[in-house]
């Protein structure tokens, strides 16, 4: 039996976001839309996680922060970028402190585009990471090692990680 | 022989209808707020995934501390449903939860031992109330054992009913609901009070949930213990309890610590000690 998809816990954190996104995730919490009915719970813990969301785009302070979280999640594990800052920077892309979208410094799985990203393509999301968690089960069961080290941090570009 | 076998099936039924309680409250507690809530096996599918995940633990000694709360919590009721004595599962089962508070203590967190530290007032406010609940079975059935005491003629709630108000009370601790969730609850899982699970992870917290569905079965155990004169009233006595204590859960806030430790042992020393000396002088007459 895999209960790997029926019971995704996901982890929330706000990477310099503009709230907008971080309230819509929130309003998936709500009666409204009720993503606790998929076992979705959102834990405020990295290590209970299974699923790394992350809005906003990554600075040079938050980077580390970000990798710290990723680092602290047992595997299988999950990512997935909400909103359009932390798909690919946004209109912030330029800024002189921005590093860029989540992908510049941990391996992004899913990427959901908006601003705000809407509660419905959130949940797309999510259960579009579902699918990946279980293929990244059956890599873990059968002995594949960890992905590679982030980029930013470690100055590469990801393998295997779709763009 | 029907002793053991009462404990067997404990061992083999008690996380099938722990996991289902959980799960049935959790949809009650999702209506209560509007929402439509998961299945009633989503804890079944949230310990399979735990299971599933890989084991990160802090250190080696954390897993031999999840491990003996499992076990102890595993072996109180077993006692319990042995017929065993009941001190002895009071003591058995403190044993398990001081075990959790080490395997929280093991990891250099400051939020884990903040966890382990209210679990330790947590312990303290009940523990009082549970001993006396035992003696106050004793005195009024002039035995501790759960056989004699599960075989006594007449309803023990009638006996004492200040022991079974005060034993509701600290229910409240025990099962992790508001307004006493002051360690960890099953709902704010962004806040504080998540404490004393902050380091365990995986299989580690599987073991945890599973631990704690012995320990709330043991719990509606005792207060099936109150009325096991009759078995339909019994019944009826868990459901409407379970009912009460989610009804709490939902209506109220989380208190302070200071206020859970003090009106749990104003209550044990009023309904339960008070009780027990009526029953006690009134006994001697």
């Amino acid at each position: 039996m895999v209960y790997l998809k029926k019971s995704p816990w996901i982890i929330h954190y706000d990477a310099s976001s503009c709230n907008g996104c971080d309230i819509e995730i929130l309003a998936c919490l709500t009666p409204m839309y009720d993503v606790e009915r998929f076992g979705i719970i959102n834990t405020g813990n990295p290590k209970h996680a299974d699923i790394f969301v992350v809005t906003g785009t990554v600075n040079e302070q938050n980077k580390y922060v970000i990798k710290n979280i990723y680092d602290q999640m047992p595997d299988p594990k999950v990512v997935v970028a909400i909103g359009i800052c932390a798909t690919s920077g946004g209109i912030f892309r330029e800024c002189y402190n921005v590093a860029g979208g989540i992908d510049t410094t941990i391996p992004v799985d899913v990427y959901v585009p908006g601003c705000a990203a809407l509660p419905e393509s959130i949940i797309d999301g999510i259960v579009k990471a579902l699918g990946i968690l279980e293929e990244k089960r059956t890599a873990m069961m059968s002995g594949v090692p960890r992905e590679q080290p982030a980029p930013a941090v470690t100055g590469e570009k990801p393998v295997g990680v779709q763009q | 022989m029907i002793s053991l076998l009462w404990a067997v099936v404990y061992i083999l039924l008690a996380p099938v209808i722990g996991g289902l309680v959980a799960g049935i409250d959790r949809k009650v507690t999702a209506h209560m707020q509007g929402r439509v809530g998961p299945s009633i096996f989503q804890p079944f599918y949230d310990v399979g995934k735990l299971f599933e995940k890989e084991g990160a633990v802090v250190n080696e000694t954390q897993r031999f501390y999840v491990i003996s709360y499992f076990v102890f919590a595993i072996f109180a009721g077993a006692l319990f449903f042995a017929g065993g004595n009941l001190l002895l599962v009071v003591f058995a089962l403190t044993l398990a939860e001081v075990f959790l508070v080490l395997g929280a203590y093991t990891a250099n967190s400051p939020y884990s031992h903040i966890g382990a530290e209210r679990e330790l007032i947590q312990i303290m406010a009940y523990e009082p109330m549970l001993l006396l609940a035992a003696v106050g079975m004793y005195v009024a059935t002039n035995s501790f054992n759960v056989s004699d005491i599960a075989g006594f003629p007449t309803l023990l709630v009638l006996l004492l009913p200040g022991v079974f108000l005060g034993f509701v009370y600290i229910l409240t601790i025990k099962l992790r609901k508001s307004p006493f969730d002051i360690s960890t609850s099953h709902h704010a899982h962004q806040e504080i009070v998540k404490g004393v699970m902050t380091e365990f992870s995986g299989p580690n917290l599987g073991f945890i949930e599973v631990a704690h569905w012995y320990e709330v079965i043991l719990m509606l155990g005792f207060v099936f213990l109150f009325f096991a004169a009759s078995w339909i009233l019994g019944i009826i006595a868990i459901i409407i309890v379970y009912l009460l204590e989610l009804a709490i859960d939902n209506t109220n806030a989380r208190v302070k610590w200071q206020l859970a430790m003090k009106s749990s042992w104003a209550v044990a020393l009023i309904l339960g000690a008070g009780n027990i000396a009526i029953l006690y002088f009134l006994g001697r007459i």
